[in-house]
């Protein structure tokens, strides 16, 4: 009788300190988007990334050990038009046949205070690796969180848009990133 | 002497001759940027097309309103259908001096660019994004263009008519710089 109490409540203990530190893991990309913003001759053109994948361990009580991993199929890019499409696969671009994956690795992330966040790590896209720092919002919405964050992307850090495409007074340099991401808590993938 | 002191008002002549130049300019590069393969040029060159006909469209306003609040110099004598024929290719051409761009605008915005006046001043998007309906503007934009080539074809054939078999002051009279 007495042990079983002191099961119940060492359980319940354990459930209260759950919901305290929430690890938000399972991310539903079905809400979730990568979306971009380039400039070109001045004309803001949006675009975006239909398939991707992104790892997240976060729990809004130690951000500090949070860690994050994002995969881009590029081939899935909707660069705003179907003669832009074909062109962004191609070597000059992405050239996917090469380099079909961008990929993002969090090395750490800074509280900045409220809701607000940075995530530092390493971008690789077409065999370039930079250094990224990528603020984002932490935000619950039920059960789940919501990260909204961005950064500016030099494009020719990564030598996106070689030969003519160089030309950065015809398409940008800065492209401006944007990703909304929806996870789950880690609990929730038992069920 | 009657027939010299009938000018076009400064304004008229200035909007007249500022206007065709522009079209002149657009009509080419509209046909040749098209057909080009994507590039940076390519880009480029759509840009300034959409630039010249937007300030085709700019223009359009004034020149209208002046035309509406003055009135012209009376015609000159010629054959009645002449003159019905003249008028009405005016009046045509006043219609396509505005749709033509108007219809470039529309299609830039349906296809998912917004026009971006000088590469800096953000035009608003009349029409969301809609490839079927990008498709059609580019179609629309096309005849129009086809239509407006064909009147400028017959208002310059009436113009030097009158010029050289005439030798009337029909052109003259719009001519800047004429007396
Ligand atoms: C007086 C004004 C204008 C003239 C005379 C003009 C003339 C033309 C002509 C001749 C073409 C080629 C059509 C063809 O391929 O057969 C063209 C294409 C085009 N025009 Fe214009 N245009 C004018 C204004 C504008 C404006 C204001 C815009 C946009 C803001 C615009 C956007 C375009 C675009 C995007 C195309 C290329 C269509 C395509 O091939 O996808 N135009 N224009």
């Amino acid at each position: 009788m007495k042990i079983r109490h002191i099961a119940l409540s060492a359980a319940a203990l354990l459930l209260a300190g759950a919901a305290q530190a929430v690890e938000f893991k399972q991310v539903d990309t079905t809400k979730s988007s990568l979306a971009f913003s380039s400039k070109q001759m001045g004309v803001p053109v949006p675009g975006s990334f239909k398939k991707f994948t992104t790892q997240i361990a976060f729990d809004p009580a130690k951000p500090t050990a949070a860690s994050t991993t994002l995969e881009i199929d590029l081939a899935s890019i909707d660069a705003g038009s179907k003669d832009a499409n074909d062109e962004v696969v191609g070597k000059q671009w992405f050239n996917v046949k090469a380099f079909p994956t961008a990929k993002f690795v969090s090395s750490g992330v800074k509280a900045l205070g409220g809701n607000r966040y940075e995530a530092l790590g390493k971008m690789t896209i077409k065999g370039q690796t930079r250094d990224i720092v990528a603020p984002f919002t932490f935000k619950q919405d039920g059960a789940n969180g919501v990260f909204d964050g961005g950064f500016v992307l030099k494009r020719m850090d990564f030598n996106i848009g070689e030969g003519p495409w160089a030309d950065v007074s015809a398409v940008a340099n800065e492209i401006e990133i944007k990703f909304h991401v929806v996870a789950a808590p880690a609990a929730a993938a038992k069920k | 002497m009657s027939s010299y002191t009938q000018r076009y008002s400064g304004p008229a002549i200035a909007a007249h001759w500022l206007i065709a130049l522009l079209i002149l300019a657009a009509f080419p590069l509209g046909l040749y940027m098209s057909d080009l393969p994507l590039s940076p040029n390519k880009l480029k060159l759509y840009s300034y097309h959409k630039w010249i006909g937007m300030t085709v469209l700019l223009l359009f306003v004034p020149r209208l309103l002046w035309r509406l609040t003055h009135t012209p110099p009376k015609a000159l004598p010629m054959p009645a259908w002449q003159h019905k024929i003249a008028e009405g290719t005016h009046h045509l051409l006043y219609l396509l001096m505005f749709l033509v761009p108007l219809s470039g605008w529309l299609m830039s915005s349906a296809k998912g660019f917004q026009v971006v006046y000088f590469g800096v001043l953000p035009i608003p998007d009349l029409i969301g994004k809609s490839e079927e309906l990008g498709e059609l503007l580019k179609e629309v934009h096309e005849a129009l263009n086809w239509g407006l080539f064909g009147l400028v074809g017959l208002h310059v054939a009436g113009a030097l008519k009158h010029h050289i078999i005439d030798r009337d002051s029909t052109l003259r009279r719009m001519l800047p710089f004429g007396k």
